[in-house]
């Protein structure tokens, strides 16, 4: 087996807000190979895009990383300096953000925003760096791109956006990318071509991809590993087909529970009842105790993550072990 | 693009129409120059001959139709007082208030942009609050009792500048301005920073504002994402956005400048517009008014489309179309 990409290790962030320490990271551990895919999956406020601009190092104060490593390719990047932590990002690093019609800045052409992404990273002439810039759109499917670079922003459409957005991160073809909810503002349609389109490129260049969202048949169809979190902690991770055939957390089984599906058709949804708890004082123990199901005086106790079955993690003592084994 | 301008010149000349029938109305309403102008001891023959000569015989309606017909051959009366055509009174005094007003605007512009932007970046840094506490002074400050407190400490106590006056003067394109000799900056330095002090609070606050909200979108920290240096960062993508705002308002600054300097003017004896207009009400100098008051209207009109235009430079979405 190669060594991973990436592997964050104990990861966490914390807020330091007037009104307390928020833990918007607070324990979070996966790793990405090279061409694989990673889903991060977890409720909005679950800590996962603030996981995401932990790696590439873009946590604005009140945060700041207090604990756990990121390495990446044996760096820590949590403790480099900002200097070399620029020099990684876009570059070897990249960012995909979630809402493609605020990415751009309005007010500079595609061009514009490109060339300066390649010549932030490699000494190339202008010309050299548009030559790229083209090669790239063309590559992420946008017709026409000697045109499309003389376009502004509010010239194309939201997933045509993105695809700008994706062929910038790939200017440098990133041995890692954060993709956070891409496709989330986008048409189904549209979702369906950018998925596909991610997944092709990081099998062709070999990149590590986290792809971070809310919604679990992404994950199914694009990850090939998933970690799913809740209130800063990751509570289960694994190969993706094991987890969403099996899942060994109680809000694990809850999240797949709330996806409608044709063969429960006439059924009422199965929610999660409750809602997230507020960051800013979690009750001690685990986490999720006052929506879950199968919540005992036990779990008052903080749970450690365990390893139930090989490449298997939950943080749980009362994992759904009994409904793998039936 | 003609369109626009062709259509922008349409409303322009709408806007002229109206405001000279408002003006003229004003103007008439506020008092009778004949008391003023006529000395007590004439007699009636002698005061009959006087109001014929000035017009001021015919009806209000006829008045208002003999001045639009004059003025759209570039008459706009002739002053009272002076005897000269009131359009020229104006112009010889404009390149003062012209060099004072540029001079203030490209101060605030220096002065406010770079505080404004290092408040912006570093809110909670103690200069920052520093710079925001000043600018309130700045703001709230009346401007004759900032330019006195500048007589008082550079004039009379130092004697570094002097007070008033527009000191030695170069012709250039047929007018005298001051800002081309040494002693003229010197005369000038005193108004223009009275003038820019109040602008220069403005764009601070504005800019700081801007460059906060600015920092908080996603594309500025996509930018970030992208391995951009910081400088980058800061002076593309969020100083080009910036600008719009600064740009709308600085823009109808410079036009209050012009046409309202009279305080500054009248405390360092400034021999520009604003000294004119005040000498002009106190005499009631109707063409001198009027034509004054018309010719602001103009600069404003000419000052919107120019602001406008520069909008459509900056930002790419704004379209100057035909359409409204």
């Amino acid at each position: 087996m190669s060594a991973p990409t990436l592997e964050v290790r104990n990861l966490r962030t914390h807020f330091f807000t007037r009104a307390g320490v928020v833990k918007a990271v607070d324990d979070v551990s996966f790793s990405v190979k090279a061409g694989q895919v990673m889903g991060l999956v977890g409720e909005s406020g679950s800590g996962k895009t603030v996981t995401g601009f932990s790696i590439i190092g873009l946590v604005d104060p009140p945060g700041r990383i207090t604990g756990g490593q990121i390495l990446f390719k044996g760096r820590d990047l949590a403790t480099l300096p900002e200097a070399e932590m620029r020099s990684l990002r876009g570059n070897r690093i990249a960012m995909i953000f979630q809402d493609p019609m605020m990415t751009l800045n309005p007010v500079l052409r595609i061009d514009t925003q490109m060339i300066e992404t390649v010549q932030a990273h490699a000494k190339v002439s202008r010309e050299e760096a548009r030559q790229r810039s083209r090669d790239a759109l063309g590559q992420v499917g946008i017709p026409s791109p000697d045109e499309r670079l003389q376009s502004y922003p509010h010239q194309f459409s939201g997933g045509m956006r993105q695809r700008v957005a994706i062929a910038i991160a790939l200017l440098h073809k990133p041995d890692v990318i954060v993709a956070d909810e891409p496709t989330t503002a986008l048409d189904v349609t549209i979702q369906g071509q950018i998925l596909a389109e991610a997944q092709k490129l990081c099998t062709q260049f070999g990149t590590a991809l986290v792809w971070i969202t809310h919604d679990l048949s992404v994950v199914a169809g694009l990850a090939d590993d998933i970690a799913v979190m809740y209130a800063g902690k990751v509570v289960e991770s694994g190969p993706v087909a094991e987890v969403m055939d099996a899942p060994l957390h109680p809000y694990t089984l809850g999240l797949i529970g709330s996806v409608p599906s044709r063969n429960r058709r006439g059924e009422p949804l199965r929610q999660i009842p409750g809602m997230t708890p507020s960051l800013l004082n979690l009750p001690a123990g685990c986490a999720f105790r006052s929506r879950c199901p199968r919540a005992e005086p036990r779990c008052a106790e903080p749970p450690p993550m365990a390893e139930y079955r090989p490449g298997r993690h939950a943080r749980c003592i009362h994992p759904h072990d009994e409904a793998v084994a039936a | 693009m003609t369109v626009f301008l062709l259509r922008r010149l349409l409303q322009a000349a709408a806007v002229v129409l109206v405001m000279s029938l408002l003006v003229f109305l004003g103007v008439f309403a506020i008092g009778d120059p004949i008391e003023i102008l006529i000395s007590p001891e004439a007699d009636q023959f002698e005061r009959e001959r006087a109001i014929k000569a000035l017009g001021l015989d015919l009806p209000l309606w006829q008045q208002y139709l003999v001045f639009l017909g004059n003025a759209l051959q570039g008459d706009l009366g002739r002053s009272f007082v002076f005897n000269e055509p009131a359009l020229k009174l104006i112009l010889e005094r404009m390149p003062a208030t012209l060099e004072l007003a540029i001079g203030a605007t490209v101060l605030a512009l220096l002065i406010g942009l770079p505080l404004g932007l290092y408040a912006g970046l570093k809110p909670n840094g103690a200069l920052s609050k520093g710079i925001m506490a000043t600018s309130i002074l700045g703001f709230s400050l009346p401007t004759f009792w900032v330019g006195l407190m500048l007589i008082m400490v550079f004039a009379v106590q130092l004697g570094w500048l002097p007070s008033t006056g527009r000191g030695e003067t170069v012709t250039l394109l047929g007018t005298r301005w001051s800002f081309l000799t040494l002693d003229g900056l010197a005369h000038m330095a005193m108004p223009t920073l009275n003038l820019a002090l109040f602008k220069i609070s403005l764009v601070i606050r504005l800019t700081r504002a801007g460059v906060r909200e600015t920092m908080l979108m996603d594309y500025v920290k996509f930018a970030r994402a992208k391995g951009l240096s910081p400088a980058r960062v800061t002076f593309v993508h969020v100083f080009k956005n910036i600008l719009i705002p600064v740009v709308t308002v600085v823009g109808l600054e410079f036009g209050g400048t012009i046409a309202f300097s009279v305080v500054t003017e009248s405390v360092f004896a400034w021999p520009g517009m604003g000294k004119l207009i005040i000498d002009s009400i106190n005499v009631l100098d109707r063409p001198v008014m009027v034509a004054y008051l018309m010719m602001i209207v103009l600069l404003f009109i000419t000052i919107n489309l120019v602001v406008d235009i520069t909008y459509s430079l900056l930002d790419p979405r704004v379209r100057l179309e035909g359409k409204s």
